[in-house]
């Protein structure tokens, strides 16, 4: 099987190219033909690798123009694998994710709570089930048009973070969360669904999103992008006031 | 720049010392091989044990006695009765963090029988229970401010000497991954939280490929003791060709172990050892083995076992709704690690150590699931608290230039060993030796013999080294030190396993099927002294 990788290297000089490897396994996961690759023909290819079942988030890449985890993927004759988008390539399929990691924290991804307990229901528990499934593989990251454009939107996986927390029973710092994530949140995301198509563990970040744009409209926001320009065009061109 | 403390690794135990150092009033930095939430620690699944009593009876002495038993003599009785008194508190407090434990109709956290425990003590969020904990922590190290740096590799930990020749720990050198320099932190005191060495095993464990026991192999060089390398526990149920673990909930929810001739032919909740003994025995007589938890149905299967449904799919090609899952035992957690005292800390002054890296003799010769989860959060707590304090009271200087500099000829060294052996090939052999010959069943023979292999290897290895000579993320460079690592930690195992002439837990003599408390009720500590290997049975 033959299968084609962009390799890229910035040592001695910047040096990018599509080389391609032929492989005898059969039925295998793209992290096992990678590795296959690397043991046995090129110890210089480059890629990140962990749990190999898809928990840690690391070989996350693109196979094909879409986002995949090589554990998951079972590959293909002609396959073309790449790196992700929308972060510095540091050597072959290998990103740098520490700033998409940043927005987390800046995103304020994490519970604030008091000591006062208050006991979850099932129900509770189930509100957010699939939003503490994510892995923060970068997947969302790189199929994301809008961050490709615009590098402090908080983009997909730490948006999805902030509902999970604003969606807990016990979080008391919604306002405040919600605040947060006016500028370059959840008003700048085109729902275009991207992320949703492309995560491993069936979370949707775009709808996590909507449910935060609902959140921020009950918090007394609204959308920048409509209204209150005193002035503009409607859809049909005409002036509108 | 300069930390009170600084911890290795960014898994569950290394996150859980950050928070509480942190909370000390530390200056904490954390450095990781990986980034935080990549590490082995999302891989655990089946639960954090705690005697809360919510879905059954259940008490802590029961806990408590559940853990001794399974140690087989080996564990101390004052680590395991802290460990579970302190268990209701730590998942009292992971609740209270933000960790989505699932729950009962009733709005209690829920909780699951796993092997060796005698009431339902497991408390879980789905199968993601380590994922889901590691997250949190993460979460709330971005709270705190913590500092992580990731693609870090150890190298070796920074020693000077006191005004009485005492050796202390007071930093480390590390390979920055992205850049291909080496880096030296100085800091008062360091945590070693970099996980155990299960991948000596390479394709027959369920590990992570990280988990080459870096942290271990650089505290011995450092002055540190091991203890108790020899207990290597086996999960059960591994996906037969890729090792991928199935979680042991699956058989605390009623799942079987069935031979070809689709006969039961063990109880499926014993201890890990002897499930995975009484695999090895079916397999020896030419039988295929596997799980059957077709009876549990679709529902329960997709609300409790998802993982695992679509992880037999992807590398089995079988659906555990409809079919049987083809498994075999592999190499799952290493019980050994840095022998660490009440206090977390290592015979090396300064040196702390947690998590599967660490040996606090709560498992013995044989863990209990859902006790290690439960182990990183008390002694987590626990170790990052004593680093914090140790590190206030902390008056001697630190000198680091000897270090760096020995790292630094290290790293350029390395790459200049002559190639003329293979040491993937290598890897792979070991992997495959140990498994059959050092692996659940062993005799002194086949321990003899691969002890000879292991020596001839370390004396190749200046002979083999990385092909790949860039500096710029060389995991090339970074897999052969790792290999390094798991040389020396191999050399280990099978001089502890050939010393100790009995059975005891997950250290199985075929040739010796018995316990002999008398000579050996005892842990097999070992050192090195002018890099000799050192070994001998303390109490």
């Amino acid at each position: 099987m033959k299968i084609q990788i962009k390799r890229y290297t910035t040592e001695p000089k910047l040096h990018e190219a599509v080389l391609e490897y032929e492989v005898a396994l059969e039925d295998a996961t793209l992290l096992e033909v990678l590795h296959e690759i690397k043991t046995k023909q090129d110890p210089s290819l480059s890629y990140a690798s962990g749990c190999r079942s898809s928990v840690c988030g690391s070989c996350s890449m693109r196979v094909n123009e879409k986002e995949v985890l090589a554990c998951a993927y079972k590959v293909q004759e002609g396959d073309l694998v790449e790196p992700l988008r929308n972060a510095p390539v540091i050597r072959d399929l290998v990103v740098d994710m520490d700033k998409a990691y940043a927005f987390n924290a800046k995103a304020k991804g994490w519970l604030q709570s008091s000591s006062a307990k208050k006991a979850l229901t099932l129900e509770d528990e189930k509100r957010n089930e699939l939003q503490s499934d994510c892995i923060l593989c970068g997947s969302c990251y790189s199929a994301c048009p809008v961050y490709s454009v615009n590098e402090e939107f908080l983009g997909p996986f730490a948006l999805t973070r902030v509902w999970k927390y604003v969606s807990d029973a016990r979080e008391e710092g919604i306002s405040e969360k919600i605040a947060n994530i006016q500028t370059n949140g959840v008003w700048d995301c085109t729902l275009c669904n991207e992320c949703t198509l492309v995560c491993p563990q069936g979370i949707s970040s775009k709808s996590d999103i909507e449910k935060l744009r609902s959140k921020s409209a009950m918090e007394g926001f609204s959308d920048p992008n409509f209204g209150n320009f005193g002035g503009g065009f409607g859809f049909d061109g005409s002036p509108s006031f | 720049m300069r930390s009170d403390v600084l911890i290795i690794g960014a898994g569950g135990a290394g996150l859980v010392a950050a928070l509480n150092a942190h909370k000390s009033g530390a200056k904490v930095r954390v450095l990781t091989k990986e980034y935080p939430t990549r590490s082995q620690t999302s891989m655990a699944q089946g639960g954090i044990n705690a005697a809360l009593g919510n879905v059954a009876d259940d008490s802590v002495e029961a806990h408590i006695q559940n853990t001794l038993k399974s140690a087989h003599g080996l564990a101390n009785e004052e680590a395991v009765k802290l460990l579970c008194e302190e268990a209701p508190k730590a998942v009292e407090w992971l609740d209270s963090i933000g960790v989505p434990f699932s729950r009962t109709k009733d709005a209690k956290i829920a909780q699951r029988t796993l092997g060796g425990a005698s009431a339902p003590r497991a408390c879980y969020a789905q199968d993601y229970t380590g994922l889901k904990i590691l997250h949190t922590l993460y979460d709330r190290c971005n709270e705190a401010g913590i500092e992580i740096l990731n693609e870090r590799y150890l190298l070796n930990f920074v020693v000077n000497k006191d005004t009485y020749d005492k050796p202390y720990a007071c930093g480390a050198t590390v390979l920055n991954i992205r850049t291909g320099e080496v880096e030296t932190y100085e800091s008062a005191s360091v945590i070693v939280a970099t996980g155990g060495y299960s991948r000596i095993y390479d394709r027959y464990s369920t590990n992570s490929v990280g988990s080459t026991g870096d942290g271990i192999a650089a505290a011995l060089r450092a002055g540190a003791r091991l203890s108790d390398m020899e207990f290597i526990q086996f999960h059960p149920t591994a996906l037969k060709n890729s090792a991928i673990l199935i979680s042991e909930s699956a058989r605390g929810a009623g799942g079987y172990l069935v031979n070809s001739q689709g006969e039961r032919f063990t109880n499926e909740l014993a201890p890990r050892d002897e499930v995975a003994r009484a695999i090895v025995n079916e397999i020896e007589k030419g039988e295929d083995v596997f799980l059957d938890i077709r009876h549990l149905g679709e529902a329960f299967i997709d609300a409790e076992l998802p993982q695992e449904r679509k992880l037999a799919r992807l590398y089995e090609n079988v659906d555990p709704v409809y079919d049987l899952i083809p498994i075999k035992p592999v190499a799952h957690y290493t019980m050994g690690g840095i022998e660490v005292d009440a206090k977390s800390q290592s015979k090396l002054k300064g040196l702390f150590a947690v998590g599967e890296c660490a040996n606090h003799r709560v498992h013995g010769a044989n863990r209990l699931g859902g006790n290690s989860l439960l182990e990183l959060i008390v002694f987590g707590i626990q170790s990052g608290e004593n680093a914090a304090k140790y590190a206030r009271e902390f008056d001697k200087s630190i000198e680091t230039s000897a270090a760096s500099q020995s790292a630094n000829n290290f790293v350029k060294g390395v790459k200049y060993f002559s190639n003329q052996i293979d040491f993937y090939e290598k890897k792979a052999f070991l992997g495959k030796i140990f498994y059959n010959n050092a692996g659940i069943q062993r005799d002194e023979m086949g321990l003899k013999a691969v002890l000879g292999a292991v020596r001839q290897i370390q004396k190749e290895i200046p002979f083999m080294g990385p092909r790949d000579k860039s500096k710029l993320y060389n995991t090339n460079l970074v897999e052969f030190i790792e290999f390094g690592n798991m040389v020396e930690l191999s050399e280990i195992i099978l001089v502890c396993a050939i010393s100790r002439n009995e059975s005891r837990g997950a250290h199985f003599r075929s040739d010796i099927p018995q316990a002999n408390d008398m000579a050996y009720k005892a842990h097999t500590i070992t050192w090195k002294e002018d890099s000799v290997l050192c070994a001998d049975f303390m109490e």
